[in-house]
């Protein structure tokens, strides 16, 4: 087809704006939060600016915008090396162990700035049982930031499992938003800045520096509200726009389609903005497939740690326990079997419904019968009772907090949780490195690891293999589980470093390699694209010449969902379909050319898409590049359907040439810090 | 399960100056007909069921309606977003109804004051781990 270019024939241009920062917050999640709230106190005295670019509205933007009913990461009185060896088991052997322990050891001072500033969090009654936020409040129970020690703050939280502590976070986001726009105020106010947050404004791309080699300029984006095209120069970016969503098919295709575990607006911007630059990659292969209450996507953690319910087939067998499954696992997957990480156990939650014993059955109404078998032992009757009770607002709380959704399937199927199991279900695929998931890119060290390879640090902390771009959160690969207040302890390491950066190279004057005009026409060709063609059919969204975004969207979804290991053919690939699915993908590739928007909504959803398209592109290159099934449960690599620890116990690594469309890949040795 | 806006209780925020649902929802799918004046839904089969349009919305004019590819019809759930709690209306297909109330937020809104009683950045430690107001754990 003939390639087309957008020279403003039939689509207006845009006006531009161009705003000079030092520092660029893309995204504005829980990781750009903390990212502004540490960096402008550093920033303020030296007169440095912060920008925070966010797709939508701060206060309630990225993962944690529903709300949440746990914090998943806070080490309390625990061992960080504790930590350590669970994310490690958890992704199966492979994680950054410099990463993820330096996590570890920052994460809980978040965690006591959101009680602060107004997130309740439960605390432990003099009884034994649990008070939420007001109740602890009431109590006169302490502030964690103000008990004498770990050891007494770990007696206080209530723990839902070794890592979690229960909260009431229906405003999680808008209270840790509040503390980040405050201190974007202050800076603005410390450098005179006429704005330096800007809402509903999509990055497009990156901009890399002309004179500089490998060195990050700017970034480029457009307003969602208004005919505008923003242009951001700065001296280091942080890219955290979170993981990706919705690239492979979901299992709901109709209007459930937005109804996603993760959330349906990450759309892997970070991936692949960081690799067009020439980013180094990590890990793509890993995805996490969250096996979560089918349809809904309510949260399972609560039920499994906090009200120990029992999961199994629909004879009431536990499938993690059947025999016949673990031989077979153990012959493929050896000694990753007996650690039954979340992988593991959704590899045998499949085998079950594979060997005609779905569906899987989380025994809600047995937890509820037995906990409150225990109430009444403990308390008599009445407070028996009435501790159920409250039990009971707690189970539902969960969902409302953070999947009010599922609090809606339940109620329009007539399904009371203390009363009948609910099914679950291993969902369709996602990409992230916040959650249980670990891809994204490399990323420079700490540094003051002992044992850490000095070539993990090659300067700033989270600091990318391109000079002056930060990643955090869900784009920083191989160390998964930080969750929501890991992401934003990260952001403010990354945030601190990028600092340092600045001031490192403080005669740093960057200027644009490409020419930005160029770049002005390529965010709005979707525009020309539409005005051009759209009255040659009589149905503007069937015509020959382009391809609106929605649909753009479907046939990636296909194309993932088929070849790339989606939920049709139970997570499985190989080589051959792999190669396949590529062929396909190229060709989709091609037609982003043709996208077309209507109106400035829809102009977003074919960059979102987009974006998307070059996210799943390095997913399936790097699950051919490696020859095993590292994550069985997540994907299956059918003509390598085994774990092989000689030759892939290692990270792999990738580096996209936007120049010349060529991936390079690289094994890099796995280094084992902690015993 | 997405957002649909009542007619008869939508002005389309005429008093305010932005329309909130538009303003607040992530994925941008709130748009405004200007020639009615009101709200809605523009890509329903992208909606995350977050609520923050249901929350926000002034004039409670927003509800939730399961999502008509597996939701069976006849359920609701409502919330009442306070300054410091939230209350839910449960309502089952079969009529029966659960009522909850959780604590939002221990603080006024818009009280936060991010630094305050924090001490200055001492830039002799910007390489090092830890924060301007936190020193790292130890192993």
């Amino acid at each position: 087809m003939e390639k087309e270019t957008c020279t403003f024939s039939y689509c207006a241009r845009p006006e531009v704006v161009e705003h000079e920062t030092d520092f660029l917050l893309v995204g504005g999640g829980m990781a750009a939060c903390g990212a502004a709230f540490e960096a402008a106190r550093w920033a303020n005295p030296k007169k440095l600016r912060i920008t925070m670019v966010d797709k939508a509205a701060t206060d309630r933007s990225g993962a944690v915008a529903m709300g949440l009913s746990a914090i998943n990461t806070y080490m309390g009185g625990n061992d960080i090396k504790d930590y350590v060896k669970y994310v490690r088991n958890d992704l199966m052997g492979i994680i950054r162990e410099d990463l993820v322990f330096d996590l570890g050891r920052h994460v809980d001072n978040s965690v006591h700035l959101f009680e602060e500033w107004g997130l309740p969090v439960w605390k432990k009654g003099d009884d034994g049982f649990s008070l939420d936020g007001f109740q602890a409040k009431d109590a006169g129970k302490p502030l964690l930031k103000d008990v004498k020690d770990d050891a007494e703050r770990e007696k206080v939280v209530v723990r839902s499992g070794k890592w979690q502590i229960m909260i009431n976070g229906e405003s999680y986001k808008v209270i840790v938003a509040e503390a980040a726009k405050k201190a974007l105020e202050y800076n603005r106010q410390a450098t005179g800045v006429e704005q330096n947050h800007f809402e509903r404004v999509f990055i497009t791309r990156l901009l890399l520096d002309a004179n500089k080699p490998n060195t990050i300029s700017g970034a480029i984006g457009f307003s969602v509200r208004e005919n505008k095209v923003y242009i951001f120069k700065a001296k280091a970016i942080l890219l955290v726009p979170g993981g990706c969503v919705n690239v492979f098919r979901p299992r709901s295709i109709g209007e459930g389609m937005g109804r996603t575990w993760f959330p349906v607006w990450n759309a892997g911007s970070g991936y692949a903005m960081g690799s067009q630059v020439g980013a180094e990659l990590t890990l793509m292969e890993n995805r996490f497939v969250p096996a979560r209450f089918k349809d809904g996507y309510g949260p399972v953690g609560a039920w499994f740690l906090f009200f120990k319910a029992k999961a199994t087939d629909s004879y009431g067998d536990d499938y993690c326990a059947n025999q016949e499954y673990i031989a077979d696992a153990k012959k493929k997957y050896g000694k990753y079997v007996d650690v039954m990480g979340t992988t593991i156990r959704n590899h045998f939650m499949m085998e079950a419904m594979l060997k005609g014993k779905g569906p899987i059955l989380m025994r809600t109404h047995e937890a509820m019968a037995a906990i409150g078998q225990t109430f009444k032992e403990k308390l008599g009757e009445k407070e028996g009772a009435k501790k159920l009770k409250h039990l009971e607002a707690e189970a539902w709380e969960d969902f409302l907090d953070m999947t009010i959704g599922q609090a809606g399937m339940w109620a329009a199927n007539n399904i009371e949780p203390d009363k009948v199991p609910s099914e679950i279900i291993p969902s369709e695929p996602y990409l992230l490195g916040s959650h249980a998931g670990c891809a994204g890119f490399w990323v420079s060290g700490p540094g003051d690891i002992a044992g850490a390879p000095a070539e993990w640090s090659w300067g700033y902390n989270r600091m990318s293999t391109v000079n002056g771009l930060f990643m955090a959160g869900d784009t920083v690969g191989a160390s998964g589980h930080k969750f929501s207040s890991g992401s934003h302890a990260e952001g403010r390491i990354a945030g601190k470093s990028a600092i340092a950066y600045i001031l490192d190279n403080a005669g740093f004057n960057p200027a644009f390699k490409e020419k930005v005009d160029d770049v002005v026409a390529e965010i709005y060709q979707p525009y020309e694209v539409y005005e051009k063609y759209k009255t040659y059919s009589t149905a503007p969204n069937v015509n020959p010449n382009y391809i609106k975004p929605d649909m753009f969207q479907k046939r990636l979804m296909k194309i993932a969902d088929e070849y790339f290991g989606g939920v049709s053919t139970w997570f499985k690939t190989s080589k051959t379909m792999i190669e396949e699915g590529l062929k396909r993908l190229e060709l989709l590739k091609e037609d982003s050319n043709r996208l077309a928007a209507s109106n400035l909504h829809e102009l977003l959803r074919c960059w979102e898409n987009y974006h998307r398209t070059l996210t799943a592109e390095a997913h399936a290159r790097h699950i051919l590049f490696r020859e095993e099934s590292r994550y069985p449960g997540y994907y299956y690599r059918s003509d390598k359907d085994f774990i092989d620890d000689d030759n892939w116990k290692c990270f792999t690594n990738s580096k996209y040439d936007a120049a010349t469309g060529k991936w390079e890949f690289k094994k890099v040795p796995y280094v084992q810090i902690y015993p | 399960m997405p957002s649909f806006v009542i007619a008869e209780k939508c002005d389309g925020c005429k008093a305010q100056d932005k329309t909130a649902c538009q303003y607040i929802c992530p994925h941008d799918l709130m748009a405004l007909d200007r020639e009615k004046m009101k709200a809605y839904n523009q890509e329903p089969e992208q909606c995350w069921e977050c609520y923050n349009c249901v929350k926000i919305c002034p004039q409670q004019a927003i509800e939730v309606r399961g999502y008509a590819d597996y939701i069976p019809l006849g359920g609701n759930v409502i919330p009442l977003r306070g300054t410091d709690s939230i209350m839910w209306t449960i309502k089952f297909r079969n009529g029966a109804l659960k009522r909850f109330k959780f604590p939002i937020r221990t603080t006024p809104e818009g009280s936060i004051d991010p630094y305050k009683g924090l001490p200055e950045p001492d830039y002799s430690k910007i390489k090092q781990p830890g924060y301007f107001n936190y020193e790292a754990k130890k192993a």
